[in-house]
């Protein structure tokens, strides 16, 4: 009779302290070879540029990844905007020494396609920075996923109080103006155009960007004396308007506030000017029509229809300071028209980026993050900036555009009609309207 | 009183062009017994026949200028049209200016050939296999011919205006003793409506007062018996599947300047279009057309924000103007399963 001592406890305590005895080296091997996410160690180093290649956004993607692309050519052969650029620590050697390559994920404008894309850039290409986006749900889903994943995220366009409130993160960071600041800088110039006794209708995009754009320009309309008379949420999909616009005509409202963007913001604004909105009066008033986020390429789409509508934008290709004039002149050199602003603040954010990696003296997030917090630049096209620590989000001048009346050319739809200071858009970290989120802590991956 | 009639008359529109799309559809399902999902397809590249003549006729001849440049930094390029240098100024601006009319001439070959095209080069090899085939195959089809137009024309509307004649809009709220600018419609809306109407009552009359289309809808109604008497029907269903093409494709052209065409908006059709089929009653012509615009209206009044918060306050439905459609068509089909101008028998083997 043999006796067997080996008993089912017996093997699992074996098993237990043979697997961790074999994963302790790998254990120390990850902690020892890495600090952070993808940490470069060759001669190069990678970015990740997260566009919408198709799908509605297609053509706006497309002119980020020409600014992407041109900035990093200007990371690593020097000229555009690194001799405009007050930090003067980038030297057109790459960054840190190391030759900048990139390489591009397709958002297609949607949330779950733009993480899966960010994904494979991080964990197949080793990207260490993630940057683009033309959506704030896009935005705030790829901001999430880099802060989970160790990567700093340096937002493109994204528009909605979102990105830099609730849905705050230490790892992400935005340069483009938001939902507040076009509310704060348009507020004043539709009071000196249409006075102070307005009644405003909202048609507005049933989407985080649209709510809280929304909310902002009424909060900014009110402020001035204007009343709501109704706000009506209209579905991101819909294509004809008219039975939104049309119950405008006898609804007492002598303004009609459309907080729409792309293909939306066409549609509404050429079938409000066809029902006759903006030869109508109201109110023993001329009836108005208002934009508040605009957009060169929608601008070009909505065609004569933009005439005299007031809008805002975060920077326009017209401003005539150095920072915008040698991006300007590399932009139409390269690609032969000027650039819109969804490609400055991409082209910036890159800079940006490089410039935080120099001064800080390495590619670590947290380092960067650091850096980023509170620096004050300028030479960018924006004038002076500041990259605030409490949200990250930047603070400058905001540009209030009208559609021009007579453009001389396709790229000369808008011209600014007011540069606000950035005093007047700026607003405390705990406002209202950017509560419950936090920025957490610095998440350096690895 | 008169916030109703102008959603009357909103849901003219979209129902006029839910109508002749429906029809098209109508018109192959009731022919080829095919279930064609890139009728939508079709409707978007007839949108696109005018976004084509209209670029042709405003090319322009490009002069470089030696010394002056862009802002940019390019050399200042100075363009005229050379429709303006050919015919004059005026009448070359004119012809410009009229370009989505004169898109209707340019499009009626054009859609006939890619209905053609189509239906011999695809659609017959499918006449005989399952339905869940003919909606991939033709869903397929859509999806690239979507992604052709948008490579070639890019993701973003392209603003095609009506002549300068028929921009603005008229007072209905004159004209019925309502207060002045109280019922205002766009010229253009008008102008398709009565469209559609014309190019309803043709297909209608084609159908009725011609041999062609009494072979047609006995074979609509009788495909094999049809064939016995030695009849080619299928010769004739081709042509069909052409016409139906072209009445998609027109529809398209014409609703260019109520809404600027982009590469997705035969998707935007396609599906409501389907529904209205069904309401309609598969295979039943004037059910195409009366769902079409009774669905249309329905969707304006869903829009209308006191019926949309009536909805959402007391009848916990958000987005009613998302659901109406499906709801109205749910109801039908529990109470009238063969839609609303279904026959027994017509397309129930």
């Amino acid at each position: 009779m043999s006796k067997n001592d080996v008993t089912r406890r017996g093997v699992l305590r074996t098993g237990a302290v043979a697997g961790a005895g074999l994963a302790l080296p790998t254990i120390f091997t990850a902690s020892s070879a890495a600090a952070f996410t993808n940490e470069p160690t060759g001669g190069t180093v990678t970015l990740g540029f997260n566009v919408p290649q198709t799908g509605p956004y297609a053509d706006e993607g497309m002119d980020e990844l020409r600014a992407f692309e041109l900035a990093v050519e200007h990371l690593n052969n020097g000229g555009g905007c690194l001799d405009t650029f007050s930090s003067k620590a980038l030297k057109g050697n790459g960054i840190l020494g190391k030759q900048v390559k990139f390489v591009t994920g397709d958002t297609q404008t949607k949330s779950d396609a733009a993480r899966a894309s960010a994904k494979s850039m991080i964990e197949k290409d080793g990207a260490i920075m993630i940057s683009g986006g033309s959506s704030s749900g896009v935005a705030v889903a790829v901001q999430g996923l880099c802060q989970e994943a160790g990567i700093i995220f340096m937002a493109g366009l994204t528009h909605s109080n979102d990105t830099t409130g609730k849905d705050k993160k230490k790892n992400g960071f935005r340069h483009f103006f938001n939902a507040y600041m076009s509310g704060a800088a348009l507020a004043p110039v539709l009071q000196k155009a249409y006075g102070s006794d307005r009644k405003a209708y909202h048609l507005t995009a049933d989407y985080t960007w649209g709510w809280t754009q929304q909310e902002s320009i009424q909060a900014a309309t009110e402020a001035l004396g204007w009343q709501t008379v109704n706000n009506v949420l209209t579905p991101l999909a819909a294509t004809d308007f008219s039975a939104y616009i049309a119950p405008v005509l006898n609804s007492g409202a002598d303004v009609l506030i459309l907080n729409h963007y792309g293909g939306n913001m066409v549609n509404s604004l050429t079938q409000a000017v066809q029902f006759g909105l903006r030869d109508k009066m109201a109110n023993g008033k001329q009836f108005e029509v208002v934009v508040p986020l605009y957009s060169e390429l929608m601008a070009k789409g909505a065609g004569a229809n933009i005439k005299g509508v007031f809008g805002s934008t975060n920077w326009s290709w017209t401003l005539q300071d150095a920072g915008t004039q040698a991006f300007v002149k590399a932009f139409g050199a390269k690609y032969g028209f000027p650039p819109s602003n969804a490609a400055q603040t991409c082209y910036a954010q890159t800079l940006l980026y490089a410039d935080a990696v120099e001064r800080a003296g390495s590619f670590n997030p947290c380092a960067v993050a650091e850096a980023l917090e509170g620096f004050e630049f300028d030479g960018l096209g924006n004038g002076p900036t500041l990259y605030r620590a409490d949200d990250h989000q930047c603070f400058k001048d905001v540009l209030v555009m009208k559609g021009k009346e007579s453009p001389a050319n396709e790229y000369d739809a808008l011209e600014v009609v007011e540069v606000t200071p950035r005093a007047q858009v700026e607003y405390a970290p705990d406002h209202p309207m950017f509560a419950g989120g936090d920025l957490g802590q610095c998440n350096p991956g690895a | 009183m008169d916030d109703i009639i102008l959603q009357i008359l909103n849901g003219l529109d979209k129902g006029s062009a839910y109508a002749l799309i429906a029809l098209g559809l109508t018109l192959i399902f009731g022919t080829l017994g095919v279930v064609n999902f890139a009728h939508g397809a079709l409707f978007m590249i007839g949108a696109f026949c005018a976004v084509t003549l209209q670029k042709l006729l405003s090319l322009e001849r490009i002069e470089v200028s030696a010394t002056e440049k862009t802002a940019w930094g390019t050399p200042l390029e100075i363009k005229t049209p050379y429709a303006e240098l050919w015919f004059g100024h005026d009448f070359g601006a004119a012809i410009i200016d009229w370009s989505v009319p004169l898109a209707i001439l340019f499009a009626i070959p054009v859609m006939l050939a890619i209905g053609y095209v189509m239906e011999r080069g695809l659609i017959k090899h499918f006449y005989k296999r399952p339905h869940a085939d003919q909606i991939l195959v033709t869903f397929g089809l859509a999806i690239v011919l979507q992604e052709l137009i948008k490579h070639y024309y890019g993701a973003n509307p392209i603003p095609t205006p009506a002549p300068s004649a028929f921009r603005g809009s008229f007072d209905f709220g004159v004209l019925l003793g309502f207060d002045a600018g109280s019922i205002i419609y766009p010229y253009w809306r008008m102008v398709y409506f009565a469209f559609s109407a014309v190019i309803i009552g043709a297909v209608f009359a084609f159908l009725q007062f011609t041999t062609f289309g009494m072979v047609v809808r006995a074979g609509m109604a009788d495909r094999e018996t049809v064939g016995l008497l030695g009849i080619n029907i299928d010769r004739r269903f081709t042509i069909m599947f052409g016409l139906a093409a072209a009445v998609a494709g027109l529809a398209g052209v014409m609703y260019t300047p109520i809404n600027s065409p982009n590469y997705h908006m035969g998707m935007d059709f396609l599906v409501l279009s389907f529904v209205v089929v069904v309401v309609g009653g598969m295979g039943s012509l004037p059910g195409a057309v009366l769902a079409g615009f009774l669905l249309g209206i329905l969707e304006s009044f869903a829009s209308y924000s006191p019926i949309k918060n009536f909805f959402e306050t007391w009848l916990f439905l958000p987005s009613i103007d998302q659901i109406i459609i499906y709801l109205v068509a749910i109801i039908i089909l529990l109470t009238r399963p063969r839609g609303l101008m279904g026959r027994k028998g017509v397309m129930e083997d």
